[in-house]
């Protein structure tokens, strides 16, 4: 019997323990994330690089003006009902202050958008999540930022017609994708740029999880596309990969979002991966001077996250830095505005999102060239900047191969628009009125 | 000595036919029901609600339709997280397209829908049963999910496929903060428990039950098959369906097909199991352990692993999350297979003895 | 015509690598009447196990046999530790007992191994035939050939062992009456163990194919849920059935994929590809339809 009572009492300890906040003078990071689970070695490298900014901004800084950074990690495995509790866990403690939410994860960003406004809680989805809140005057704490799967998939379809010598006209462009909401959010833009250029666009999905593809690739076969765009998470990564090269389909006509770019999706395909293209927004590498420095100052601390520090300098790692190193950059501005050397709340952060100027030349200071583009947001626009690099796979290493391509935002932000809207009505949302923000 | 029933005649047909014939039961039931309205509201903070005992209540609830398909009737199902699908998606698409209808009725069409979703696929229990069947219903787990994904009409043609539910309003009363969503919550799984527990001790439940221990016997006795098969995944699907809607509207605010995984089925069957087949306590119980452990262990482990300067890293730490997690069903399974119900059944047999044991 | 083959093809020999995965279902559940849902985190274990071993250092030829340790030790624990002490608790209680086993291994494996995705390179590239290629413009991808050389290969194996030694003997004899088997001095709880092992030994197979063709990671769990319509098709205690369900999910599955959406598109309009996770499901209850134990199960008679 009793063996059952001790973890009752334990319970009951635990949740007293709950109750501990963070010190006030501290600035609190609540921090949803995945190591475990079909993702858990995407989650890995990426908190992994998020959590170790912080580090270094605490080790190397003091922290941000002397505030200091402290957090608190949830583990929700991917795992949309686990997300929430985690949140409704963490945002007790991130009321007096708090960073920006990254979730990774678009099922959690979007059971967390209405709540994230009743709690006054920034959520930021770098790259990932509810695309339309771009449009900001409908949702306040939502932050889509860089870019959105639409922009992203019209920078592709640039960088083909680059390719193509400035014409799409009568070419076949197959997408394959993750029969999920992450998935079947570029469609519409798709069919948008497939009006505009006259191509042809065939849909092919994916059954979750994807680690079984042959059909699909002969279909590809058969359709003979000239390019694929493929929009794949987990397995169904590696395993297309590896399909395309059972039928003798060229990794060079195939181009992935961000989420189908990095090391853990190329590895484990081995020669199969060579010359597959994907979107970025980071580079890879260790030699940018901010992941050279986080290497001496957190890990010659001997303070680093990474269990296995090979990921140093992945892909996904650098992802993780640079959703830091914009969380860091909003809290600056956050203080810049309301008092220097105090920690800022949830409102405050939000108000330094949406005002988000981060320039090359700031990039630079902070030694992060290349881990973002130019972010400029506004009120109007909560995306800031639409730009992504298109980097191939050369068997070893991801090698970057374009410049920054920006999406079609005359096309893709008015679908946002109309998206919003749609959403306001259903929700009975008043939007504000961005020309009377500041 | 705390327990015991000598002494409580029954004098009329009423007082033995109630539905908790021993006193310390129903002052029992009464106390829980009066902490669950009364006092809790007033002293759990807003994590409590949202977090615990909102998804604690669901869980229960689609817990208690598993329990009546599988510890009642003897259907071994793994498809439970689609028919709360199927309730999710039916209590969105009745609010939508039927103006003003009260939220209530909505939850009611949404489980009567599951209900009749589950007839569909309870076909296949008239001819197969045990493992087999388990498999069968694993069919209505993946094709549901996929329909709810391929037909944009369920999710008004939203384009990523996610519905953000409405505002959950009953006769121009909105509610809006965790505090009366757990009220509300509460209120319809406490009606829908005593129901259960109500249904269980009628004819239906006995014919369940005789299904469930062997069911060419109960046919010899003439207990027609197929009416009380289908009747039980009915019920079952709609208990679910309900628990859907409710997890969709109360608690996430905002689904995806696919987050009516296998997984899902997988943890509400775990409830059951680990709660005691057969029993509507068990249900409850098992919510709650199933639910509870994970949070617990989250919080406990880091705490534990500082404490002794364990190096351990997150990932570490959600890693034994997991193995503990297995662990502890395999250990529940062989040292209390009858689930936390049974242990409250000693506890009582201990209660009526003590402390005069012989 | 040619694309028709072409798919039918792919799919038989996909299907091949289904039956790989059901054959340790069936191994189980014939010996001790354990529904084994842990099956599929077997797989995972022992493909994490090979490149666990080779990333020590272990050259293949080594880690084979190492990961093949790793197996069959797991066995003989689950045995000793779970399923020994829950003889004569219900099936279903055995079956959330493997529920619960694989849970275990997803934490414990990742956390001995690393849970990064990793390679397995078996020397077999995966490339397209080019005699077929250029004879008959047909796609035969060379590795899913030599899986399903491995498949028969493994399958005669076991067929011999069943039939040919004494322990096979026994195994039969256990798989037809536990309490017969034991009455005549058949050590109960060493075929089992035995079971577990071999069972491990498919697992490893299984798990290093599948490895070498997706990549070795948490994903390979879920080859256990296509393993599920073959073993009903095939029925839970058939050897032969298991490789005769794959071949016929494999094939059928494909062929919908591909000719199946069309159809539904001209009927309902928008797009219904991806119906490969429920259609070998739906497949197999209609199989059900006709023959609810399988179609090499045994037929079971109901007594009162």
């Amino acid at each position: 019997m009793f063996a059952y009572r001790k973890p009752l009492l334990a319970v009951a300890v635990s949740f007293a323990l709950l109750s501990q906040a963070a010190l006030a003078e501290d600035q609190f990071f609540p921090i949803v994330s995945y190591r475990v689970g079909p993702y858990g070695a995407n989650g890995q490298a990426f908190y992994g690089g998020f959590v170790d900014y912080l580090n270094y901004v605490n080790l190397k800084d003091g922290g941000i003006n002397g505030v200091k950074l402290v957090w608190e990690e949830c583990e929700t495995e991917y795992n949309n009902a686990k997300g929430v509790e985690c949140y409704e866990r963490l945002k007790s403690k991130a009321k007096v202050s708090t960073g920006p939410l990254h979730t990774m994860s678009t099922g959690i960003s979007y059971a967390l958008i209405e709540k994230a406004v009743d709690d006054k809680l920034p959520l930021a989805m770098m790259g990932y999540g509810r695309t339309d809140a771009v449009d900001g005057s409908v949702f306040p704490y939502a932050f889509p930022l860089v870019t959105t799967y639409q922009m992203q998939a019209s920078a592709i379809l640039k960088f083909i017609k680059d390719k193509e010598k400035g014409s799409l006209e009568g070419k076949k462009i197959a997408f394959l994708y993750h029969d999920s909401a992450y998935g079947k959010e570029p469609i519409v833009a798709l069919q948008e740029e497939a009006k505009l250029n006259k191509f042809d666009l065939s849909l092919i999905p994916v059954a979750h999880p994807g680690n079984e593809q042959s059909a699909q690739w002969l279909k590809i076969r058969q359709e003979n596309p000239n390019y694929v765009i493929f929009w794949g998470w987990g397995v169904m990564n590696q395993t297309a990969l590896k399909a395309a090269q059972k039928v003798g389909f060229p990794r060079e006509k195939i181009i992935g979002s961000w989420w189908a770019g990095s090391e853990e999706d190329t590895v484990p395909a081995g020669d199969a991966a060579k010359g597959y293209m994907a979107a970025t927004w980071n580079v890879a590498g260790t030699t940018v001077p901010l992941i050279a420095d986080i290497e001496k100052v957190v890990y010659g601390a001997n303070k680093g996250n990474l269990q296995d520090k090979t990921k140093l300098g992945t892909i996904l790692y650098n992802r993780g830095v640079s959703a830091a190193v914009l969380s860091v950059e909003a809290l600056r501005g956050a203080q810049a505005k309301y008092g220097k050397g105090k920690p800022v709340n949830g409102e405050q952060v939000r108000w330094a999102l949406e005002n988000l100027d981060i320039t090359d030349a700031r990039l630079k200071e902070i030694g992060a060239t290349d881990l973002l583009p130019p972010i400029r947001t506004s009120c109007a626009n909560h995306e800031g900047s639409g730009m992504v690099k298109i980097q191939q796979w050369d068997g070893a290493k991801w090698v970057p191969v374009s410049g920054w391509i920006e999406g079609d935002k005359a096309l893709i932000h008015p679908l946002f628009k109309v998206s919003a809207q749609q959403y306001a009505k259903e929700k009975n949302i008043v939007p504000r009125d961005c020309t009377k923000e500041s | 000595m705390f327990y015991r029933e000598a002494g409580q005649f029954k004098s009329s047909y009423a007082a033995d036919q109630q539905l908790f014939p021993i006193r310390q039961d129903r002052i029992g039931v009464l106390l829980l029901l009066a902490i669950a309205f009364l006092v809790v509201p007033f002293v759990a903070g807003e994590y409590w609600f949202s977090a615990i005992l909102i998804p604690f209540l669901i869980f229960s609830l689609a817990a208690l339709g598993l329990n009546l398909l599988t510890g009642y009737a003897g259907q071994l199902s793994l498809g439970s997280a689609a028919f709360m699908a199927v309730g999710a998606y039916a209590a969105y698409n009745f609010e939508l397209r039927v103006d003003g209808l009260p939220i209530l009725f909505s939850f009611a069409l949404a489980g009567l829908t599951a209900a009749g979703v589950g007839i569909l696929f309870g076909l296949p229990s008239l001819w197969i049963k045990g493992f087999y069947l388990a498999v069968a219903t694993l069919a209505a787990q993946f094709f549901i999910v996929w329909c709810l994904t391929k037909f944009p009409w369920f999710s008004n043609h939203s384009s990523s496929g996610v519905i953000s539910t409405q505002k959950v309003t009953l006769f121009g009363y909105a509610f809006t903060s965790p505090r009366e969503k757990y009220l509300l919550v509460l209120t319809i799984v406490t009606v829908l428990a005593l129901a259960a527990k109500n249904l269980v001790r009628s004819s239906t439940g006995r014919a369940w039950m005789a299904v469930r221990d062997m069911d060419v016997a109960a046919s010899v006795i003439g207990i027609r098959l197929m009416p009380t098969k289908l009747l039980a995944f009915a019920v079952s699907s709609f208990y679910c369906g309900v628990a859907g809607a409710l997890y969709a509207f109360c608690y996430l605010g905002s689904v995806e097909p696919d987050g009516f995984s296998l997984d899902l089925s997988f943890r509400v069957l775990f409830m059951i199991i680990i709660g005691g087949m057969g029993s509507i306590l068990g249900s409850f119980l098992g919510a709650a352990f199933i639910l509870l452990l994970p949070i617990f262990l989250d919080i406990a482990l880091p705490w534990l692993a500082g404490a002794l300067g364990l190096p351990f890293s997150n990932a570490t730490v959600s890693h034994i999350q997991i193995l503990l997690f297995g662990t502890l069903i395999m250990f529940f399974l062989i040292v209390e297979p009858h689930g936390l119900a049974r242990l409250w059944q000693i506890a009582k047999e201990k209660l009526r003895l003590w402390p005069f044991p012989h | 015509m040619r694309f028709f083959l072409e798919v039918l093809i792919s799919g038989l020999l996909s299907g091949v690598m289904y039956s790989l995965v059901a054959l340790g279902f069936v191994l189980i559940y014939k010996a001790s009447g354990v529904f084994n849902f842990a099956q599929g985190a077997m797989v995972y274990l022992a493909a994490l196990s090979v490149v666990g071993c080779m990333e020590k250092g272990a050259p293949l030829w080594l880690a084979i046999p190492l990961a093949l340790g790793i197996m069959t030790l797991f066995g003989i624990a689950t045995e000793k530790f779970v399923l020994r002490k829950l003889v004569n608790q219900p099936p279903i209680a055995l079956f959330m007992a493997t529920i619960g086993l694989a849970f275990f291994i997803e934490g414990l494996a990742p956390m001995v191994f690393g849970s990064d995705p990793r390679a397995l390179d078996l020397g077999i590239v995966d490339e397209p035939i080019e005699a077929i290629l250029n004879r008959w413009g047909m796609v035969i991808s060379r590795f899913d050939l030599v899986a399903a050389g491995i498949a028969a290969l493994l399958v005669t194996v076991l067929a011999l062992f069943f039939q040919y030694t004494r322990i096979g003997r026994a195994l039969r004899a256990v798989a037809d009456d536990h309490q017969a088997a034991l009455s005549i001095g058949i050590p109960l709880q060493h075929i089992w163990a035995i079971v577990w092992g071999v069972a491990g030994f498919v697992a490893l197979v299984a798990g290093m194919l599948w490895g070498a063709r997706n990549g070795v990671q948490f994903a390979l769990t879920f080859t256990a849920l296509k393993a599920l319509p073959v073993l009903i098709i095939g029925g839970f205690t058939s050897v032969p059935g298991a490789i005769v369900g794959g071949l016929i999910i494999g094939a059928s599955e494909k062929l919908a994929e591909i000719y199946l959406p069309p159809l539904m598109e001209s009927a309902f309009g928008g797009n219904f590809g991806g119906i490969e996770g429920w259609f070998p499901y739906v497949l197999a209850l209609l199989f059900l339809l006709i023959r609810p134990e399988g179609l090499f199960g045994e037929k079971h008679i109901d007594r009162v």
